[in-house]
């Protein structure tokens, strides 16, 4: 009998400890079987934020490290630079990415290092219990935003790839969903990509995934779905933001 | 063969005989030449340089690098090591062999780019937060510069501890025949290390981190790096001591106060005043025992500091009310001068 699905090398077998309905299970699904089909798993370090997925050192079979809130793009900087055989990835949420750690983000895509970032953007601060993001949608209610977030007060909610898309050495920036298998396919496609680039030291290389948190935003797991369709990546468009390699 | 060199080179240059793989730095004043100069010898030799995006930035590299086993180094003064201080707790907590050398000015805030001592405090109790030490190598010459900064890496590396040098302005700024002569190490020595990350190739994998939500295990690892810390305590403290053994008067300095307070113990003796100077290398761990060992009745400690009085607190820990612990020092880059010091040796003596 022909096995034609299982666990991919680079997951262990720890079973995810993300809420019900969270994207992050399957982003480090499409992430682990990336690494597997380019027979890297062994050269392979990753490095961990602070927030949800800081426990992402459980759940791949790969070594990692952990950086300080915001700080994973200097320590991939680090790790790459002493050691290029090395693929090297971020793994960042949008508090990480885009409010404590923008300087590190923004200065790590200008250099150009030739490492992978893989940017979960859920609009809110899951770990700490649902606080206003910096991608926090218009309106939208969050601990920290009661009355929903009133560009008056707080802005507007903040494109990373369209920021780091005015710079002139990233070489590729997609945003993507995984609300349904098509956009998961999609998805898997984009970061099998962005770690493919760093393999052929093509450069820069960011995916951000527009990613479900239900139990924070307080919906049930099928409207959380729906509101990502019709409001979230109407904010959020999803597709390549840009490709120097093509 | 002695070199007429400058402070903050030598020090390059201890890195890079230990065998430097990474420098990221940031431009502050007066520790520029570290960054100017490692900005074309790393090129030259092939290894890594980075003039981070911030002081943050440049600390947080260095423990991507030391993560996966290799030499790693930053540099600053004052106000940038204060932003380095988160990373610097993370080092400690992962045990990253770290070094982070610290040319001192004058504070607080932007304060002045003059050398000063005032941060004793910030480099000795912690800096960042949690419970944790690192070693602090405290250099008072230029010559001091190469060898504490080539013996940061050993000490780095032998402990899995971060190692600060504790600099000033002075010390980084002024030149001095120093002679470069321990070997070379090859930066592209393999990576024996059985925790650092090389990718898990016929292993299981390894992850460094310091969140330890499980049950005790927080605890645990806090068991285990006072363990450690105890060990270094027990191992590695330097203490330079001059003219100590029959001292009724022990100025107790370090760095560059202590050069003025040994050319103020001369003048003292030349006065018939029995003046002595113990001088911490090691200001964490502290020469306590030293120090304790030649408290007692009838002798009298000074502390000599470049700042307000910080490690005279740790002096009077040492003599533990065994005798009297008097402080001279000035805060705010401004130097002592060897006649203050005896002025004051001369009014001790005349109190009895």
């Amino acid at each position: 009998m022909k096995k034609i699905f299982s666990r991919p090398e680079s997951l262990t077998n720890a079973p995810f400890s993300y809420c019900p309905g969270c994207g992050h299970g399957i982003a480090h699904r499409l992430v682990a079987e990336s690494i597997d089909e380019l027979g890297i798993r062994e050269r392979t370090i990753g490095v961990a934020p602070v927030g949800c997925a800081v426990f992402a050192y459980n759940y791949f079979n790969l070594d990692m490290t952990e950086a300080p809130h915001g700080r994973p793009p200097a320590a991939a900087t680090g790790i790459k630079r002493t050691n290029p055989d090395k693929i090297v990835f971020a793994y960042q949420g949008d508090g990480d990415i885009a409010a404590i750690g923008m300087s590190e983000i923004v200065h790590a895509a200008n250099r150009g290092e030739n490492i992978t970032v893989i940017f979960i953007n859920n609009a809110n601060y899951g770990m700490t219990g649902g606080q206003m993001a910096p991608t926090t949608l218009l309106g939208q209610v969050t601990q920290t935003t009661p009355f929903g977030r009133d560009p008056k007060r707080e802005g507007y909610p903040i494109k990373v790839c369209e920021l780091l898309s005015s710079l002139e050495a990233p070489v590729y920036l997609e945003r993507v969903a995984i609300y349904d298998p098509k956009q998961v396919l999609n998805a898997k496609r984009a970061i099998k990509k962005a770690f493919a680039n760093q393999v052929e030291n093509k450069g820069f290389s960011l995916v951000e995934i527009i990613s479900n948190c239900p139990v924070d935003w307080g919906m049930t797991v099928m409207d959380s779905i729906k509101w990502v369709k019709d409001v979230f990546i109407k904010t959020f468009p999803l597709g390549i933001i840009k490709d120097k390699t093509r | 063969m002695k070199e007429l060199i400058k402070g903050n080179i030598a020090l390059c240059n201890g890195a890079l005989d230990a065998g430097l793989n990474g420098y990221f730095g940031y431009p502050i004043t007066p520790q520029n030449e570290v960054p100017e100069y490692l900005s074309r010898r790393m090129v030259e030799l092939g290894r890594t340089f980075i003039q981070a995006e911030s002081e943050i930035a440049a600390a947080n590299m260095v423990l991507g690098a030391c993560a996966t086993g290799k030499k790693a180094m930053t540099s600053s003064s004052s106000p940038g090591i204060s932003l380095k201080q988160e990373a610097i707790s993370y080092l400690a907590a992962q045990e990253l062999p770290a070094v982070i050398a610290n040319v001192q000015r004058g504070g607080p805030g932007l304060g002045n780019i003059a050398g000063s001592q005032a941060d004793y405090f910030q480099a000795v109790k912690g800096g960042g937060h949690g419970d944790y030490k690192i070693i602090v190598l405290s250099p008072n010459s230029v010559q001091e510069m190469y060898d504490f900064s080539y013996e940061a890496f050993g000490l780095a590396q032998k402990y899995r501890t971060p190692v600060l040098i504790l600099a000033d302005g002075i010390i980084g700024q002024m030149m001095e025949p120093a002679e470069f002569n321990k070997p070379k190490i090859d930066p592209n020595t393999p990576i024996s290390a059985d925790w650092a990350l090389t990718g898990a190739k016929g292993r299981p994998p390894r992850s460094i981190k310091s969140l330890l939500m499980k049950d005790g295990a927080l605890y645990e690892h806090n068991l285990e790096l006072q363990k450690k810390y105890k060990t270094i305590a027990q191992n590695e403290i330097r203490c330079e001591k001059f003219l100590a053994e029959d001292a009724e008067i022990i100025l107790v300095a370090f760095g560059i106060a202590s050069r003025i307070a040994k050319g103020a113990v001369k003048l003292a003796r030349a006065c018939g005043i029995k003046a002595g100077l113990l001088r911490p290398q090691t200001l964490w761990p502290f020469p306590t025992e030293i120090i304790s060992s030649f408290a007692k009745s009838g002798v009298t400690f000074l502390s000599v500091e470049l700042n307000a009085g910080q490690m005279v607190e740790d002096v009077k820990l040492a003599v533990n009310g065994k005798c009297e612990v008097d402080f001279l020092g000035k805060p705010g880059g401004v130097l002592l001068s060897e006649q203050e010091i005896l002025n004051r040796l001369q009014e001790i003596a005349k109190r009895g």
